[in-house]
């Protein structure tokens, strides 16, 4: 625990940029794919050559308007494109197109989980705008390089209230964000190639007071670690400061990973006049009640509302559903290998977080890239159930599924995994190990009866592990009555 | 209104634009005059009117999300003051 | 006749009198001889190969359009692929476009020859084509004037080349943009039709920004009928401009013939106020009482804040062109400065050696107009006055078809004369201003020549999408007058 608990308190915003999943950028039509040559997707729009316009992209609106709906905002069907104007080399038009009064995305809320239960957190807007290219500073003559490609991708500004008071409750509300865009496919939540990115407005007040203390804007935190480690390190700045007297400064600070600390922006430090008006290029935009209701319509069901189901209906623990929501592929890999087996919702839950998501974690893949479908493993509880394999054979089914050796069924017959529940055979077994274990047959008639477990090993070690345990146990406990 | 030479001297800061100290009156006196004749405004009363951002009060338009731009940069670059590997370089940016 | 119509071009073209490639030859020759100085770049090589092209067109095919092979000129605020584009200033001195204007692009596809990008006020700021980084403009009419001076007169501005390349016969026709006057004051200037379209009916793509939502591009043509033809080929639904009008196209020359025997005049009392010159008035007068003489009412109307139309527009225009301009940094095409010790620097040497003076006022207004502190009473305000400005026209033309009254002030005014007072040059837009912030369609029609011997401009403004009544009531008036066949030439002889 930290001390700035005691006699501080903090107070932390939240600005994330979500790129949204389009084809095509914002205001051009040129492709916003990741990864191309430099420049190679920067049209005459995108590198502002004199007389050229803007012309919107209707499905980052749509998917704006999504992102709205999901978390309950006012729509805003008049909402209007403003220019905010600054210099800067990534920056081709010498503005960037961004909205300020009449942002699309109006006032919403978004549910976090904490230790002391369930905090709301204020979300004051979300606005569409362009994104800036981008500056490589390797070094060509001691020059920067700029490159344009991802100038103008289509963005969703969100904007949190000062709602959260500990660096874990911003992760909390950032993690919980990153699976909502992700939910709602309006954003493919890749934080390395910066489809999410955030910075963090951070203050720090004594305990009891009202006001807001000056706060300063952390940037360049791209991964919920740094976004934790960097508002840590920042509070305990503050705190540093405000000990020895000192007052903060408000400003933008950068984020560097690599020491750990936040410094300075030199570039920014320069007071802003961004001048934002209304774009002239581009008249106001007015939605239709029927646009706002079709996409409610496509709408899918939230990760709030299937946890509760996952819960309520399908009789989950919290800590399950809870895992089993936080992503949509996940639920939807649970729904379709529990509405196809004949195992319990719990037992299918216990697959997926344990044995599941330990190979996946090991192998760093994603659950859309599992090389086990849920139609295997479906099949594979199936088998469970119907008492082919036992707890132990199934996991060996599972290890050769993730290999890629063949179907369940396959397996377990190229594998002689099949469990023998022929009482004949396994009388025969059993009839072996007890003239085999006269010691041990004679400590159980003595009446220790836990060495009843050794010779049911001995009944699985000689079938290779294929008897059926308990029908072994009951014909053993019959046979030395 | 009067602008004086430090508001010029902002002004052009954020434009991007150098005027010497020598022109500071200059400009101070032609951007004043303009002021001036702007200064009517401030008499009349607006209260309640709309304000009007477009000729026409017309709504935006938007395209079907499609990519139907071309990679064009040699074209593009042809006219560029300094580039290399494709990228416009610019004096070393600072962050 | 002194003048050469596209009409009369179009017909020469039509019944084999004369090849496109004669015509453009002519014109180029004409160019090359003249001392107007109306022409930054002139494009022989390409106006030739589109010329050869338009012939062959015209020998294979049957329904040509009305002004295949007829040559023309463009003002240099056009983008034209691999055609150098100015705007007349010095940081695109060396621009060579990489691609073509929506506008032009529909009058090459009509078949339209391009002779050259004329001069014109840097970035279309100014009403004398005096801040053009590629020299001054010589009005054709300078050699017209009576009581022995000899001094050059400016030609008007922004589109002052194009105007003296369709006074001085150097093309028959050219394109303008009307920002707060372009189009139409200089065509007062020098006795030409010039029109302002509709806000929205000719599309922006490719037309370098000056002010966004004021910027309009036109005809510049001798008469009425030369403007509805050269707007045909110009206007049209742009997709890739949000403030393109998508209404159905329409045939510009259709109402020309028709009778104004109902027609009712608005004539705004302020727009015959103080500071209008007296023998430009008497020539406004005699062209109403003509309008009268075929059959038009008169009605005495009011444009009550036609006075805050001036201050709305030096608040608006100057805020958006500050914002346009940014894009021109030095660092994808364009001027760069050749010494500076960081970024900023860069920026800041090259915009300041690349911009003229005129240029660097207005982006230091509009700067000052949109900055902190300042927004609600200079933008939000001039944007309000421009509601109440609008709803003026709108409240008029209750009463009234069509509002007449003086483009200019004056007449054209020597060079030099006010070149060091920015707010007396801005006093020449002061009735032309208003139908830019309201977004109407106007033109300026040759009225006459004052006691000096000077072309003065009559302006009409019609109801917003309305040009096919406002070119009727501009042709009905040529029928019957001869101003506009009057050229600065008669007196040489060389028509």
């Amino acid at each position: 625990m930290f001390t700035w608990d005691k006699q501080w308190e903090v107070v932390i915003g939240l600005e994330v940029h979500t790129q949204l999943k389009t084809q095509s950028k914002i205001f051009s039509g040129s492709s916003i794919a990741y990864g191309a040559e430099p420049n190679t997707q920067a049209s005459a729009v995108d590198i502002a050559l004199p007389g050229v316009l803007p012309v919107m992209n209707l499905e980052a609106a749509r998917l704006a308007v999504k992102f709205g709906l999901a978390i309950g905002a006012n729509i805003n069907k008049r909402n209007v494109f403003a220019r905010k104007n600054y210099f800067y080399p990534d920056l081709p038009k010498g503005y960037q197109i961004s909205q300020m009064e009449l942002p699309i995305v109006g006032f919403g809320e978004l549910e976090i989980d904490t230790e002391n239960g369930v905090k709301t957190i204020g979300i004051t807007r979300a606005h569409l705008e362009e994104d800036a290219g981008k500056s490589l500073h390797e070094d060509f003559q001691g020059q920067t390089g700029i490159d344009l490609n991802r100038a103008g991708t289509p963005l969703l500004e969100i904007v949190s209230e000062p709602d959260m008071r500990s660096p874990t409750e911003a992760v909390a509300y950032l993690r919980k964000l990153h699976s909502l865009v992700r939910y709602i496919e309006i954003c493919d939540g890749n934080m390395q190639e910066g489809s999410f990115r955030c910075d963090a407005n951070v203050s720090i007040r004594p305990r009891g007071q009202a006001e807001y203390g000056t706060r300063t804007e952390l940037k360049n935190i791209n991964s919920f670690r740094f976004v934790e480690r960097a508002i840590e390190y920042e509070i305990e700045r503050q705190i540093d400061i405000l000990e020895d007297g000192g007052e903060i400064v408000q400003e933008t600070r950068l984020y560097d990973a690599d020491k750990h600390e936040t410094r300075s922006m030199r570039s920014k430090e320069e007071a802003h006049d961004y001048r934002y008006f209304p774009d002239p290029d581009l008249p106001p935009m007015v939605l239709e009640d029927s646009f706002i209701s079709e996409i409610k319509a496509t709408l899918p069901e939230l990760p709030s509302e299937k946890r509760a189901r996952f819960e309520q209906k399908l009789g989950l623990s919290p800590a399950d559903a809870t895992v089993l929501t936080a992503d949509r592929a996940v639920a939807e890999f649970f729904e379709n290998t529990a509405n196809t087996t004949k195992a319990e919702n719990k037992v299918v839950a216990n697959w997926m977080t344990g044995e599941l998501f330990a190979n996946l974690n090991k192998s760093e893949l994603d659950i859309t890239e599992s090389p086990i479908s849920s139609a295997q493993l479906a099949t594979l509880l199936d088998r469970v159930c119907d008492k082919t394999l036992s707890g132990n054979t199934a996991k060996k089914v599972f290890s050769a599924l993730w290999e890629q050796e063949g179907d369940v069924d396959d397996i377990i017959a190229a594998k002689g995994l099949k469990q023998i529940t022929d009482t004949g055979e396994i009388e025969s077994i059993v009839d072996e190990v007890i003239s085999n274990c006269p010691d041990q047959v004679a400590q159980f008639k003595e009446g220790n009866e836990k060495v009843i477990g050794f010779l049911v090993g001995q009944v699985m070690q000689r079938s290779k592990g294929k008897a059926n345990p308990q029908m072994a146990n009951q014909m053993l406990q019959e046979k030395l009555k | 209104m009067a602008l004086d030479n430090d508001t010029v001297r902002n002004i052009a800061r954020l434009a991007r634009l150098d005027v010497p100290d020598n022109q500071l009156e200059k400009y101070s006196g032609e951007l004043s005059s303009i002021l001036d004749l702007v200064a009517q405004m401030e008499a009349v009363d607006t209260e309640g009117v709309e304000p009007m951002t477009h000729p026409f009060d017309a709504t935006l338009r938007m395209r079907a999300d499609e990519v139907s731009e071309q990679n064009n940069r040699e074209n593009f670059q042809a006219v560029a003051p300094n580039t290399e590997n494709g990228l416009y370089l610019v004096p070393k940016v600072i962050d | 006749m002194t003048i050469t119509t596209l009409a009369e071009l179009s017909a020469n073209l039509r019944n084999g009198k004369v090849s496109s490639v004669e015509l453009t030859k002519e014109y180029l020759d004409r160019i090359e001889s003249s001392e107007h100085n109306a022409f930054i770049s002139v494009t022989s090589d390409q106006a030739l190969k589109s010329a050869l092209a338009a012939d062959k067109q015209r020998s294979s095919e049957d329904n040509s359009s009305a002004l295949l092979g007829v040559p023309i000129a463009q003002k240099d605020i056009f983008c034209i692929e691999g055609t150098r584009t100015t705007c007349g200033s010095k940081i695109l001195e060396n621009f060579v476009a990489p691609y073509t204007a929506t506008v032009v692009q529909n009058m090459h596809n009509s078949g339209i020859v391009t002779l050259g990008k004329t001069n014109m006020d840097e970035f279309a700021m100014g009403s004398s084509n005096e801040t053009s980084y590629f020299g001054d403009v010589k009005n054709p009419w300078s050699s017209r004037q009576a009581g022995g001076s000899k001094g050059n007169l400016v030609p008007g501005g922004s589109s002052g080349g194009s105007a003296a390349a369709v006074s001085a016969g150097l093309t028959p026709a050219a394109t303008g943009t009307d920002t707060g006057g372009s189009i139409r004051q200089p065509a007062a200037f020098c006795n030409l039709t010039g029109v302002k379209p509709s806000y929205g009916r000719c599309s922006r793509y490719g037309m370098i920004a000056f002010a966004s939502s004021l910027d309009q591009a036109g005809p510049m043509t001798h008469t009425a009928e030369d403007a509805a033809l050269l707007l045909n080929t110009m206007a049209g639904f742009d997709i890739k401009d949000s403030t393109s009008l998508d209404v159905p196209s329409e045939d510009f020359t259709r109402d020309l013939g028709a009778s104004i025997n109902d027609l009712t005049i608005g004539l705004p009392s302020e727009f015959f106020g103080d500071g209008l010159d007296n023998d430009v008035a008497v020539l406004i007068e005699n062209a109403i009482k003509e309008y009268e003489k075929l059959g038009a009412k008169i009605k005495e109307i009011s444009l009550p804040n036609s006075h805050l139309a001036l201050p709305s527009y030096y608040v608006i225009a100057p805020a958006e062109a500050s914002s346009n301009l940014s894009r021109f940094d030095g660092v994808r095409y364009g001027l760069r400065a050749e010494q500076y010790t960081d970024l900023v620097d860069m920026y800041t040497q090259t915009r300041t050696q690349g911009f003229g003076d005129e240029v660097k006022r207005r982006i230091m207004i509009g700067a000052y107009a949109l900055s902190s502190g300042y927004y609600d009473a200079y933008y939000a305000q001039a944007q309000k006055l421009r509601r109440l400005i609008s709803n003026d026209f709108t409240n008029a033309f209750k009463e009234c078809d069509v509002i007449m009254g003086p483009t200019t002030p004056s007449p054209a005014f020597a060079s030099g004369s006010r070149s060091d007072d920015p707010v007396s040059m801005y006093l020449n837009d002061i009735y032309t201003i208003p139908v830019n912030l309201a977004g109407l369609p106007a033109a300026s029609i040759p009225a006459g020549f004052t006691q000096n011997g000077l072309p003065a401009g009559l302006h009409l403004i019609t109801p917003y999408l309305s040009e096919s009544k406002l070119l009727n009531i501009a042709h009905q008036y040529q029928l019957v007058t001869d101003w506009h066949r009057q050229s600065p030439l008669t007196t040489r002889g060389n028509a």
